[in-house]
C-alpha cells in the first residue's frame, strides 16, 4: 500500500487551476495573440528597414552611407545631439534639485509645465520657434543682424531638439529624488560638506542610473526627431539636413535605397538604445524610478 | 520676502533659476509667441483661418485618427500589459523589451518602412489589396502609423499597476463565489481603468501631433488624407504665417484640453481608490 508514488511532490494538477488565474486555453491563446499582433505592428517594420537598405546589396548599402550629404548629416545629427543633451540633462538635475528638495509655491504648477512638450505636437514647437526667432521678427530680424541666425540654421535645430527632449531626464531623476528623501544629504552637510561636494559625493551617485536612463531617452529622441527639426531647418542639404531630414530628402526622390541606409543605421542606433535601457532596467532596477522597474 | 521655507539645503536660487530661464527660454516664449500672433490676428480672423473647409478636414482627420488608434491601443495595450506582467512563457523579456521600440525608432524611419510594408505592393499591402482593400496612401494607413507610435502608451502606464495588484483581493473575490470573468471586471477593471486612461491620453494626445510616422504613408491628398501638422508644413512653406499659426493655435487648444483631461482622471482615481 506504501509506496513512493505517496511521497512525491504532487505533479501539477490538470484540472484544477487557481482562483486567480485564467483558463489554460484563454492564456495560450491570449500569449498567441500578443506574438502575433507585435510581429505585425513591431517586428515586421523593423526587419524591413534592414531588408530595404540591403536589398541591392549590402555594397549599394554602404555606398549611399558614404555619399559627402549623407556623411554631413551624420555629423549635423551627432553635433544637435551632443548639444542638446547636455541641456536636457542640466536642466533635469536644477528640476530634479528644485522639486524633489524644496517647498514653494507654484510647484504643482511647474511640473505641469516642465511636461508640457510631451503634449505640444513637435510641427507646433517647430512653428512656435519660427515665430519666435524667424525672419520678419523682432528678435530674428536682430539676431540675423547679429550674424547669428536662428531659424533655417544650427541654433535652430538645437532649440527644436531641446524643446522635445526637455522632460525626458526630469522625468526620471524627479521620482527618484522624491524616493530617496534628503536624509543622506543633510547628513553630508551636517558633517561639514559644501554644496557642490555634497552634490558631486552624494547626490550624484544616488540618481547615476536613473540620470542615466534619462539621458539614454533624450539621445534616441534627439537623433531621431523629425517634426520640430523639419519645420525650423529649411532642409539645406548639405547644411541643415540632419539624417531624418536626409531620410525625407532621399526618399521623395525615390532614392529607395540610399533612404533605408541611412534608416537602417538610426534603426540600429535605436536598437543599442533599447539593448542598453533594457540593461539598465534589469542592473539597476532599484535605482530607476518605479515604473521603470522591470 | 521669502519664497521657501528656511532650508539647510543649497542651491535653491540655483537650481530653480536655471529651470525656470530655460523652461521660459526654450519652451514658454515659444508658445507666447504663438499665442501672441494669434491675438495679433484676433478672433474673428483666427476663426476664419480655421473653419475653412481644408483645415476643417484636416484637424479633424488628425483628431479621429489619434482617438481610433489610442482605442486600439487602449484595448490591446491592456491585454499585452497583462499577458507581459502575469503570464510566463519563453520570450516574455524579449518582448516586453521590445514594446518600447517605437519610442526609440526615429519617426521617419517607422514612417518609410511602414510605407514599404503596406503600399500595394508591399508584403501587407498586397495581402490587404487581395481582400479589396487599400492602407497605404489612404486613411487606414494613418491609423497604422498612430497605433504604431501610441503602442507603449497605455502597456508602460498599466503595466506597473498590475504587478502592484494584490492577489489576496482577487482570491477572496473568488471565494465569495465570483466567477473569473466577474472578478477581472469588477475587481481588477476599475484598478487598472485610471492607469488605462491616462495611457490613452497620452497615446491620444501623440497621436493628434504625430507628423513622421504618417507623412509617408498618409498620400496627403487635400481634405481626404492630409492631417493638421501637415497642413501647418504646408502653410510656412506658402509663407502663410497666420495661417500656420491658426492651425497650431487650434492643436495647442487640443493638446491642453488633452493635458487637462489626463490630469482630472489622476485626480479623480487619486480620490478614488487613494494612487495613480
Amino acid at each position: 500500500m506504501f509506496d513512493a508514488a505517496h511521497l512525491a511532490p504532487p505533479r501539477p494538477a490538470r484540472r484544477f487551476r487557481a482562483a486567480t488565474e485564467e483558463p489554460a486555453a484563454l492564456r495560450r491563446g491570449l500569449i498567441g495573440l500578443v506574438f502575433v499582433l507585435l510581429a505585425v505592428l513591431l517586428f515586421a517594420p523593423l526587419v524591413t528597414v534592414f531588408g530595404e537598405a540591403l536589398s541591392q546589396g549590402a555594397g549599394a548599402a554602404l555606398t549611399a552611407l558614404a555619399e559627402p550629404e549623407a556623411h554631413a548629416a551624420i555629423r549635423l545629427t551627432l553635433l544637435v545631439t551632443a548639444l542638446s543633451v547636455p541641456l536636457t540633462a542640466v536642466f533635469g538635475l536644477a528640476a530634479g534639485w528644485a522639486i524633489a528638495r524644496f517647498d514653494f509655491p507654484g510647484k504643482a504648477v511647474l511640473i505641469t509645465l516642465i511636461d508640457l512638450p510631451f503634449s505640444v505636437s513637435p510641427v507646433v514647437a517647430g512653428l512656435c520657434l519660427v515665430l519666435l526667432f524667424g525672419a520678419n521678427t523682432t528678435l530674428g530680424d536682430w539676431l540675423v543682424g547679429q550674424g547669428m541666425p536662428v531659424v533655417f540654421a544650427l541654433p535652430g535645430i538645437v532649440l527644436a531638439t531641446v524643446f522635445v527632449t526637455f522632460p525626458f531626464v526630469a522625468r526620471e531623476i524627479l521620482p527618484v529624488m522624491v524616493e530617496q528623501g534628503r536624509a543622506e544629504e543633510e547628513a553630508a552637510l551636517t558633517l561639514g560638506a559644501s554644496g557642490w561636494r555634497m552634490f558631486f559625493t552624494v547626490t550624484l551617485p544616488n540618481i547615476r542610473w536613473a540620470l542615466l536612463y534619462g539621458v539614454l531617452l533624450a539621445t534616441a529622441r534627439a537623433m531621431g526627431e523629425f517634426g520640430a527639426v523639419a519645420v525650423v531647418s529649411g532642409k539645406i542639404r548639405g547644411v541643415t539636413a540632419t539624417v531624418p531630414i536626409a531620410i525625407e530628402m532621399l526618399y521623395n526622390e525615390y532614392l529607395t535605397v540610399a533612404a533605408f541606409s541611412l534608416a537602417a543605421l538610426l534603426a540600429s542606433l535605436a536598437l543599442v538604445t533599447l539593448a542598453l535601457k533594457t540593461a539598465l532596467e534589469w542592473r539597476h532596477a532599484d535605482a530607476l524610478s518605479a515604473n521603470r522597474r522591470a | 520676502m521669502r519664497i521657501v521655507a528656511k532650508s539647510p539645503m543649497p542651491g535653491f536660487a540655483l537650481s530653480a533659476g536655471l529651470v525656470l530661464s530655460l523652461l521660459s527660454l526654450i519652451v514658454l516664449l515659444p508658445i507666447g509667441a504663438l499665442l501672441v500672433r494669434g491675438a495679433g490676428m484676433g478672433l474673428g480672423d483666427l476663426a476664419a483661418a480655421i473653419s475653412g473647409e481644408r483645415v476643417r478636414s484636416a484637424l479633424l482627420l488628425s483628431f479621429r485618427s489619434a482617438l481610433i488608434a489610442a482605442a486600439f491601443n487602449l484595448v490591446f495595450g491592456v491585454v499585452v500589459a497583462w499577458v507581459l506582467v502575469r503570464y510566463r512563457f519563453p520570450g516574455r523579456r524579449l518582448i516586453d523589451a521590445a514594446i518600447d521600440l517605437p519610442f526609440a525608432l526615429p519617426t521617419a524611419v517607422a514612417g518609410i518602412a511602414l510605407t514599404a510594408l503596406y503600399a500595394p505592393n508591399g508584403v501587407f499591402g498586397q495581402i490587404a489589396a487581395g481582400a479589396g482593400l487599400r492602407i497605404a496612401y489612404a486613411p487606414p494607413g494613418i491609423l497604422v502609423a498612430l497605433v504604431f507610435v501610441g503602442l507603449p502608451f497605455v502597456v508602460r502606464t498599466v503595466q506597473p499597476v498590475i504587478a502592484e495588484i494584490d492577489r489576496e483581493v482577487e482570491e477572496a473575490s473568488a471565494t465569495l463565489g465570483a466567477s473569473r470573468l466577474t472578478t477581472l471586471r469588477r475587481v481588477v477593471a476599475p484598478v487598472l481603468m485610471p492607469a488605462a486612461l491616462t495611457g490613452f491620453a497620452l497615446a491620444l494626445a501623440r497621436g493628434v501631433g504625430e507628423y513622421g510616422s504618417v507623412i509617408f504613408i498618409a498620400g496627403n491628398l487635400p481634405m481626404k488624407t492630409e492631417i493638421a501638422p501637415l497642413l501647418i508644413v504646408i502653410r510656412l512653406e506658402e509663407f502663410d504665417i497666420d495661417g500656420a499659426a491658426a492651425i497650431g493655435i487650434a492643436m495647442l487648444g487640443i493638446s491642453f484640453a488633452m493635458l487637462l483631461l489626463i490630469n482630472a482622471v489622476q485626480v479623480w482615481s487619486r480620490r478614488r481608490i487613494g494612487y495613480v
